[in-house]
């Protein structure tokens, strides 16, 4: 009998493993509970929905890694162990569990899939083999296990080949299968049980058909899929594993009829990727096999071209659809050929420039079908400016089929935008309501998924009253992740336990909040400002919350406003007064609260001239920024010079920000919600790495460890007189400097913010709640409690996924790199700091180090940290300018040599051949992008997977903490233990 | 009336007055029938030329339609296309597959049939679904063409139409089936030959004097099963002999056997046409996934003694096959050729030949 379940979760978000997993894990834990099973989580992604407290009975925001699951399972002994809704992660812990004996040794029992049957699909040589057994013949592939084998194994398949890693993201083997039987006889023959996912490479120009690969676990596709079609996959997935069959599931879209099924679409859905290549320095900007998306969309339409222009605009990025962008394109065939996050626009331009689709196909290997898809598009906007002599009703539905924005509209014909809209509404020419029911309309359903089609003539479903509408926050990207999905569900949650219906809007399918059981209704759609008023105008719910879903939503504020929309908790007004630098500004002078100094640069000697003046080092950032998007901190004026004309325009049209970079000072996050400008609850995060880490990247503490009780003070009456200045009613975070008690503003967003979960796990202390029942509940008080006296403290560490990015620089700067976090709760801030590291992967080998610490400036401060770590026992290898100082001070360490030094030892083949255990490297300086030595030692570190420091205050905390705790035997609270 | 651009406005009319327009395409002529709409997400020819849909006007719920043209005849369920006419969403003007001869277009314009595009599928669907199917006809904007005066074809021996006049065999090395073509879809037939049977096609009213076979398939077909009675009474005479061959049906065949044994059906109130539904055995316990196309169904009470509900639909509990307890008589309601649509049930055919082979 299955009592009790362990759920492995997935971790931080990186590349190749992101939000899905939480998509996954919270459905797993909810059909577990429907189950009547008592559930333990681990995983230490604090920002996630499934690491709320209610989801699980026990939960445990520690690493997913063998050793520390085995301690969990020691202490907690499960009956079963769910492996397929963490990801790789998950599944790669599973399967050493196992092959040690421990699950046996604790008599836990793998639902599931059985990990033989895992092995089958992730070994490539078993997985051929498996196949041969069913007679299916087998791709020509071999396991290889060192360079030589593989080379001779690729001369003898015959190149092109593909290389894939067994036990991997993007996983291996391949086999043939000829027709679907094949498929389900390979299926059953595995021995899957719940969800896989299988990939086939399909013949243009034949009947045959190879499996490239099969995974036994939910993955990325799995929660599209889910999306794509309305069927809860990791839902049902789990209900199977613990021994139900899919005839006993309802289908609970329809609520009248099975589980057993396969789901029809009458609709089309486009998936498109976003990439964040452009915020790496160094990266190869081509896509090929291997994964560099850090998010996508999925786009509902009932016509192939309007779903892709609508992807295209829910990306993100600035497009505006297919065409009508600003983008230039100098050797069009050069990027057809070789695919970037460009290279759709780049067909589409090709087509406008009159090549043929054979053409366009024959350089992109595009099917011809979707290219004459994307002509169909060219087409249109070449009929678009006969619009503006006459309005020909014709054209503009024609358009509106063909997913074309008011914004596209008005751009070709030169119409203002908001008369389109007048203009269509006029005609009658507005986008039907659509539900999403599984079946193709077959049976009656109580669907609550929608989305908006102009390819239609009548709406499914009626508008309802008493509603709120919840903006998302799209696209997962670099600097908007998972934590606004928290903030969303967790916002949706409270309204309906305040009595209101709820109205969700988002395109991200990897997220808990387009879940058909969060909210009352889903509309599955763009967040710009002609969809959200298209649903606005149809449901006319009684406000709209822009503050939970980041910047995208928050963007929208003042053009809702102005259309007579009712924006809940701070004014529209007050969000503007906020955003716009110069009101902000005038606003903190006003109250006598200090900022860094600051100018509008609208040339290049403009922005020099303030640098001189305010003194090196200053940083630069084009204005309405999220997360530090082509941000950079500069040190001379030949820096200065040379980014604003590469990086960067500048003119009185695009104007750049250009401020005073403090150095040395720390970096405070304060997150708050207010009402009616009256402080309710708030938060103090303070960032282990000085000023000059994003915040995004940096690590964080709450509560503050080491800050006077004056800043504290002090910050709390600055945020107090700014928050009753912009009378803020809801979730607002204020980003401050502090040098020596002296405290300077950064930022300050009316929103709520990336910490908003963390801050809210580790306080316990619901921001979300609190922020939503201020602006809808008539009578709230602010909450009891210390924020800064507790007994528990949380670390909140920064998840990269630079081992998936080839050849970017994994260094911290203004700009934010990360892709994910993770946060652990723990009784003290040393053990519980190397918890959150040991989270993102820092696990030490062998007690060695590698040290180069840049500057002879800042070496200095390096000794204590350098001397601590001898004391340790540490084997201490530097560089030669470090090695030399560290001599003279008294402290000995084997020099290596410089990467591009010849002869041995070099410091290079000591990373590479895995003799150091830990590399501390600082980058000599933020901006320089040239291939440096220093980028040779951090590329080699994380490409071998050897921890990495490149912050001094950070460094200066883990080295103390590791001092008093072993790494591999950290404490495990639970989530009531702390 | 053709417009500039070349389009030929045109709507679909119900026989309760509802319309739907669009533009048309294929012969661009009217037309009309019965109304009836399948929610499969592929195989369009197959559909076209499958001849249960004869006298019908098909709507295709999946809004692209034409995608990847239309193949070589070899590759139809029947000789021709079937429907009298084709309601779709959104056609692909190009079509892009290498089996491809044509387009649909071009293809239904060809063979005159006339289809119409541009109609919200879905809301057809769900009036269907809420109202029943009903009769129709797809009309040129400037056809003058007087009152609502459709036809029904179920009233019409649609199977008379689509069986072929006489006796062809197709030989292999196993057991000689005589299949009773009622308007047979073509794999079928490619399903038995696949497993090394001699197809026997005979007309819907052969006798079964003067002919060896070892076993009798018999197939689906159009229209109401009630229609079919000089097969009925053919396959009550075989049932009834003392020695009876072994027998099986395949969607009309399964009702034509029902009928036979002494049961009854009944008109569903919009049918099941379909690659999705879900059928258990009522024997093993094991589900499969289905392919289907059907507007009648068995009354389950009204089996005779000795026969048993084998099959049972899983969204709605009706018949989806039957079986003999003692003798070698079985039938499902679904389409185990597939085409289109999964492939689960194919065993059904397997199942038949081990009778047919013990039978030997």
């Amino acid at each position: 009998m299955i009592d009790k379940v362990m759920v492995l979760g997935s971790g931080g978000l990186k590349i190749g493993q992101a939000g899905e997993f939480d998509y996954s894990g919270s459905q797993a834990l909810k059909a577990l509970k429907e189950e009547g099973v008592e559930t333990i989580l681990v995983n230490p992604n604090i920002a996630t929905v499934q690491t709320t407290k209610e989801m699980a009975d026990r939960l445990y925001l520690q690493p997913v890694d063998a050793s520390t699951v085995e301690r969990i399972l020691e202490k907690e002994r499960p009956d079963g162990l769910l492996l397929g809704f963490g990801g790789q992660t998950a599944l790669n812990v599973g399967v050493e569990l196992h092959d040690s004996g421990v699950l046996k040794r604790y008599g836990v029992e793998v639902l599931g899939t059985p990990v033989d049957s895992i092995k089958d699909t992730e070994d490539r040589e078993r997985f051929v083999n498996r196949l041969n057994e069913i007679g299916v013949r087998t791709a020509r592939s071999r396991a290889c296990s060192d360079t030589a084998s593989a080379v001779e194994a690729a001369s003898e398949i015959g190149y092109p080949v593909m290389v894939r890693v067994a036990f991997a993201l993007g996983g291996l083997g391949s086999g043939i299968c000829h027709n679907k039987r094949e498929l389900e006889l390979l299926v059953d023959h595995l021995g899957i049980v719940g969800e896989c996912n299988i990939q086939y490479a399909l013949s243009p120009d034949s009947m045959d058909y190879r499996v490239i690969e099969v995974n036994a676990r939910l993955s990325r596709s799995s929660a599209l899929a889910s999306k794509a079609t309305g069927y809860p996959l990791a839902y049902i997935a789990a209900r199977l594993a613990l021994g139900r069959t899919l005839e006993e599931i309802p289908n609970k879209v329809t609520g009248t009829t099975v589980a057993f099924f396969e789901p029809s679409l009458d609709y089309v859905v486009v998936k498109v990727p976003r990439w964040d290549l452009e915020r790496f320095r160094g990266i190869e900007k081509e896509i090929g096999s291997q994964m560099k998306s850090v998010g996508e969309v999925m786009a509902i339409g009932r016509g192939f071209e309007e779903a892709l222009q609508k992807a295209l605009r829910m990306i993100g990025t600035g497009m505006h659809g297919l065409v009508l962008n600003r983008l230039e394109f100098d050797d069009i065939e050069y990027e057809l050929s070789h695919p970037t996050p460009r290279r759709i626009f780049a067909a589409g331009e090709a087509l406008r420039r009159g090549f043929t689709v054979d053409r366009v196909h024959e350089l992109t290997g595009i099917d011809r079908w979707f290219i004459y898809g994307l002509r169909n598009i060219v087409r249109m906007e070449s009929e678009l400016p006969s619009l503006s002599s006459n309005m020909d009703e014709d054209i503009l539905r024609r358009a509106k089929k063909l997913g074309f924005s008011d914004f596209q509209i008005a751009k070709a014909s030169g119409i203002d935008m908001d008369e389109i809209r007048k203009m269509r509404k006029e005609l009658g020419i507005l986008p039907f309501v659509k539900q999403i029911d599984t079946l193709a309309a077959e049976y009656p359903a109580e669907t609550n998924y929608l989305y908006l089609t102009y390819n239609a003539g009548e709406n499914d479903i009626e508008p309802r009253a008493g509603a709120v509408m919840m903006l998302g926050s799209g696209s997962y990207r670099i600097g908007s992740s998972v934590e606004f999905d928290w903030c969303c569900v967790t916002g949706v949650q409270t309204l309906q336990k305040e009595g209101y219906r709820t109205i969700m809007v988002n395109c991200n399918p990897e997220t808990v909040s387009t879940d058909y059981d969060i909210c009352d209704r889903l509309y599955f759609e763009e967040l710009t400002f002609e969809r959200v008023m298209d649903i606005y105008e149809f449901e006319y719910p009684e406000g709209v919350v822009v503050s939970m879903g980041g910047q995208i939503s928050n963007n929208l504020a003042p053009r809702l406003h102005r259309m007579g929309v009712r924006i809940l908790g701070t004014s529209a007004e007050d969000i503007d007064r906020a955003e716009d630098r110069n009101k902000f500004s005038s606003l903190l002078d006003r109250l006598g609260i200090d900022q860094p100094d600051w100018i509008e640069a609208r040339s290049l000697e403009e922005a020099a001239r303030f640098a001189e003046k305010a003194g090196y080092p200053v940083m630069i950032r084009p204005s309405y920024v999220l997360s530090g998007a082509a941000m950079a901190v500069v040190f001379d004026r030949n820096t200065l010079e040379s980014y604003l004309t590469r990086a960067t325009e500048v003119d009185p049209a695009n104007p750049v920000v250009v401020s005073k970079f403090i150095e040395d000072a720390k970096e405070i996050e304060f997150d708050a919600v207010a009402k009616d400008g009256e402080i309710l609850v708030y938060s103090i995060g303070e960032h282990v790495e000085n000023a000059g880490v994003h915040s995004g990247d940096a690590t964080v503490v709450i509560p503050p460890q080491r800050l006077y009780v004056e800043t504290i003070r002090r910050l709390k009456q600055a945020s107090r007189a700014i928050a009753r200045e912009l009378n803020i009613t809801g979730p607002f975070n204020i980003q401050y400097l502090a040098k020596e008690n002296r405290l300077k503003v950064i930022e300050c967003n009316l929103r709520a913010s990336r910490t908003f979960p963390f801050a809210s796990k580790v306080l316990r202390k619901n921001f979300i709640e609190l922020a939503v029942r201020a602006m809808v509940a008539g009578d709230v008080s602010p909450v009891e409690g210390s924020s800064i006296d507790l007994d528990r403290v949380g670390v909140k560490a920064a998840q990269f996924s630079f081992s998936r990015l080839k050849g970017a620089d994994p260094t911290m700067g203004v700009a934010m790199a990360s892709t994910g976090e993770v946060g652990c709760i723990g009784t003290d801030m040393e053990s519980t700091l190397l918890s959150a590291l040991r989270s993102v992967g820092f696990r030490m080998k062998k007690r060695t180090a590698l040290i180069s610490t840049g500057p002879l400036s800042r070496k200095p401060e390096w000794l204590p940290v350098v001397r601590a770590l001898r004391e340790m026992g540490y084997e201490l290898h530097a560089t030669s300018g470090t090695a030399r100082f560290m001599r003279m001070n008294g402290i000995e360490t084997e020099t290596l040599r410089w990467p591009n030094e010849k002869g041995k030892p070099n410091c290079l083949d000591h990373i590479l051949e895995g003799r150091i255990g830990l590399v501390i490297n600082i980058p000599k300086n933020n901006q320089e992008d040239e291939l440096s030595n220093d980028y040779l030692i951090r590329r080699a570190a994380v490409d071998s997977n050897v921890p990495l420091l490149t912050d001094l205050k950070l460094a200066q905390r883990v080295i103390s903490a590791l001092r008093s705790n072993d790494l591999d035997d950290l404490p495990i609270p639970e989530w009531d233990e702390v | 009336m053709t417009t500039s651009n070349g389009d030929t406005p045109g709507y679909l009319e119900l026989q309760d007055g509802s319309i739907f327009r669009g533009k048309l395409f294929g012969s661009r002529e009217s037309t009309d029938g019965e109304v009836v709409f399948n929610t499969g997400m592929v195989g369009y020819v197959e559909s076209l030329t499958d001849p249960s849909y004869r006298g019908q006007i098909l709507t295709f719920t999946y809004p692209l339609i034409g995608n990847y043209g239309v193949c070589d005849r070899e590759l139809f369920e029947s000789g021709n296309v079937q429907v009298k006419g084709a309601v779709v969403s959104s056609l692909s003007e190009q079509c892009s597959h290498w089996e491809a001869v044509s387009s649909l277009d071009e293809f239904l314009g060809n063979e005159g049939i006339t289809g119409i595009e541009g109609v919200d599928t879905r809301a057809l669907t769900k009036h269907l679904r809420q109202k029943g199917t009903m009769l129709g006809r797809i009309v040129r904007e400037d056809d003058d063409i007087g009152p609502f005066n459709v036809e029904d074809p179920s009233l019409k021996d649609l199977v008379s139409e689509v069986s072929p006049d006489k006796v062809r065999v197709t030989k292999g090395e196993g057991p000689r089936i005589a299949l009773i073509d009622c308007g047979a879809k073509r794999s079928i037939e490619r399903s038995l030959l696949e497993r090394g049977c001699s197809v026997i096609n005979v007309p819907y009213d052969h006798p079964f004097t003067d002919l060896e076979y070892d076993g009798v398939l018999i197939s689906n077909g159009p229209g109401d099963p009630m229609m079919c009675r000089k097969t009925i009474a053919n396959v009550k005479r075989l049932m009834e002999m003392d020695d009876p061959p072994p027998m099986a049906g395949i969607c009309l065949g399964n009702q034509i056997m029902a009928l036979a044994a002494g049961g009854s059906t009944y008109k569903l109130p919009f049918g099941h046409r379909s690659q999705n539904q879900p059928c258990k055995d009522l024997v093993t316990g094991r589900c499969v996934i289905t392919s289907q196309n059907h507007g009648y169904a068995v009354e389950t009470s009204s089996l005779p003694d000795g026969w048993r509900e084998w099959y049972r639909n899983l969204n709605d509990s009706t018949v989806e096959g039957i079986r003999h307890e003692t003798l070698p008589f079985m039938a499902v309601q679904f389409h185990p050729e597939a085409s289109p649509g999964p492939t689960d049930a194919s065993g059904f055919f397997d199942t038949f030949l081990e009778v047919v082979s013990n039978d030997r």
